[in-house]
């Protein structure tokens, strides 16, 4: 029997691994000495319990596991990224890139270091939501010091071309962070050939737990450093205080080994998937992929159905859980601002679905998914009168709304 | 959020869906509401002449399920009232009846504008000067 509802909604969070959860069990129980305590057997199984996970992430992105910084979560790794970098190297400029359909973590960040005396430039998206290397390249200064951009959209799963926003930052001696939430233990990321100076990423949204990330730090070629956010006990080598998460932060070790292990055969098998379900929704009249097809997630497709708001159609689709927009601002009535700067109008960004497929969704949850989907498009259709309208050859554009 | 009962009830079984002939003199159409709000209803009503009584109401509504509920339960009002009874409907009934919380009430604002707009609209086609609509 299919359990309802089916849950599509992996961008946001994702289920915890079994195989991870049994990893961090004992670590929540006999195992629970502080790791930074070096006199006496607790805080040394602590400790190397840490290291292992340290080297478990570091194989995931190819890096020095002496280069991992443990956080509290993605929103906590930008935070410290951005502004650790806006301090840490104030003395050679206060202007950061950026794009403007960035994760709020990155967004609201800027926004705060402009108060404090940031110029920061918003990156525009072309309608598949990219940003483009020659405005990139046309905005770096002197003063430039960070190009923050990140990997995969958490709404639409658009890939930008890391290595090519990385070549131009260094070749403008900026330095290059990317936002890896959505991209870390999904899609291969490499930090040395893809030129990535600093990247955050976090557990939950690769079958680990919530409450840890971590923030990848250059050591070399070159060395980067940020200045800590918090004060305190100096863990983490002076860039974030605050004892060591060690349940989650095995959790976050082992969640990074099974991808590492399984994300060739997971991304073959979540392809196929997603875009079965992308091709059969697609049969309904006027509905469109937002965001780019080629350069994309391999779990991620979001689709605007013309002709049906999206609070109407969130209700007709009960049975499965998917977002329109992001999490963070579903609560709200305003249209997403991600799908805005791809150009879409309000009605179309109202009307959009964002599913996203994990390593547990089935080929039958797919079916299910596709079947109460189209229902829930038709039969919304068969009451809307701007499907009538659209239908009997009315131009939308021309009418004049009473607006209230 | 969490919607009421009747708000699901109407929302799953809409009543009165579906067009009439907007050409006929005796059908008014109310269409209220802008498709970048996020909602847009269409409602229309056919009027015995003799009787100046409702005989039938059909919508059509682009919106949330509060949106949809007001103006398929505004369709069931109509119909057996007398255009004088179907003016007094306030939009406050709507609200309790459907128990919208106060986000929604703009829907139930909505649909009170659709009545008027399509009463109205009949009342210009039968020479009678339309009606000062209230603008939201």
């Amino acid at each position: 029997m299919l359990k309802l509802p089916i849950y599509l909604d992996n961008n946001a969070t994702t289920p915890l691994d079994p195989r991870v959860l049994e990893a961090m069990m004992p670590y929540l129980t006999e195992v629970f000495g502080n790791a930074a305590s070096r006199n006496h057997p607790f805080g040394w199984a602590a400790e190397e319990a840490v290291d292992y996970a340290r080297e478990q992430i570091a194989k995931l992105i190819n890096c020095d596991p002496k280069e991992i910084i443990f956080t509290s979560g993605a929103t906590e790794s930008d935070n410290l990224g951005i502004k650790g970098v806006f301090e840490m190297y104030s003395q050679k400029g206060n202007h950061i890139i950026t794009a403007t359909t960035e994760h709020k973590a990155v967004l609201d960040t800027c926004k705060h270091l402009e108060k404090l005396g940031a110029r920061v430039t918003y990156l525009p998206v072309n309608e598949q939501g990219l940003i483009s290397l020659e405005e990139l390249a046309a905005a770096m200064t002197p003063e430039t010091i960070l190009v923050t951009i990140m990997y995969g959209n958490n709404e639409t799963g658009t890939i930008q071309p890391i290595r090519e926003i990385a070549k131009i930052a260094h070749q403008y001696g900026a330095l290059f962070m990317t936002d890896g939430t959505q991209a870390v233990g999904k899609v291969p990321v490499d930090v040395i050939a893809d030129g990535i100076d600093l990247m955050a990423f976090t557990a939950h949204k690769m079958y680990g737990p919530k409450g840890v990330g971590a923030l990848y730090v250059r050591r070399k070629n070159p060395r980067v450093k940020v200045t800590a956010q918090m004060d305190g006990g100096g863990h983490e080598r002076g860039m974030r205080s605050g004892t060591l998460n060690v349940p989650g932060i095995v959790g976050l070790g082992k969640a990074c080994e099974l991808a590492m292990l399984e994300m060739e055969a997971d991304t073959a098998r979540l392809r196929t998937m997603r875009d079965r379900l992308e091709k059969e929704l697609l049969t309904l009249e006027e509905s469109y992929v937002n965001g780019s097809r080629e350069h994309r997630l391999p779990h991620v497709t979001n689709i605007s159905f013309k002709y049906v708001e999206g609070e109407g159609l969130m209700m007709g689709v009960k049975d499965l859980a998917v977002s329109s927009g992001s999490a963070c601002t579903s609560a709200s009535l305003e249209p997403s601002y991600v799908l805005k700067a791809l150009g879409l109008s309000d009605d179309l960004a109202h009307s959009s679905l964002r599913f996203g497929l994990s390593r547990f969704t089935t080929d039958e949850q797919i079916d299910y998914a596709i079947n109460h989907v189209k229902e829930a498009v038709t039969k919304l259709r068969e009451m809307s009168p701007l499907w009538e309208m659209f239908k009997e050859g009315v131009d939308l554009s021309k009418i004049e709304w009473a607006e209230h | 959020m969490a919607y009421s009962d009747k708000v699901i009830d109407h929302y799953s079984n809409p009543r009165n869906v579906g067009t009439l002939d907007k050409s006929k003199k005796n059908v008014g159409t109310g269409l209220v509401g802008a498709p970048e709000c996020g909602d847009v209803m269409r409602l229309q009503i056919e009027v015995d002449e003799a009787t100046n009584t409702i005989t039938d109401a059909k919508f059509k509504t682009f919106g949330c399920g509060s949106a949809i509920a007001s103006s398929s339960l505004a369709t069931e009002w109509l119909k057996g009232k007398s255009i004088d009874e179907a003016l007094a409907i306030d939009n406050m009934e709507i609200v309790e009846e459907l128990a919208l919380p106060p986000v929604k009430i703009h829907c139930s604002v909505l649909a009170e504008d659709a009545i008027k707009s399509a009463i109205s609209d009949y009342r210009v086609k039968n020479g009678l000067p339309a009606l000062e609509l209230a603008h939201h």
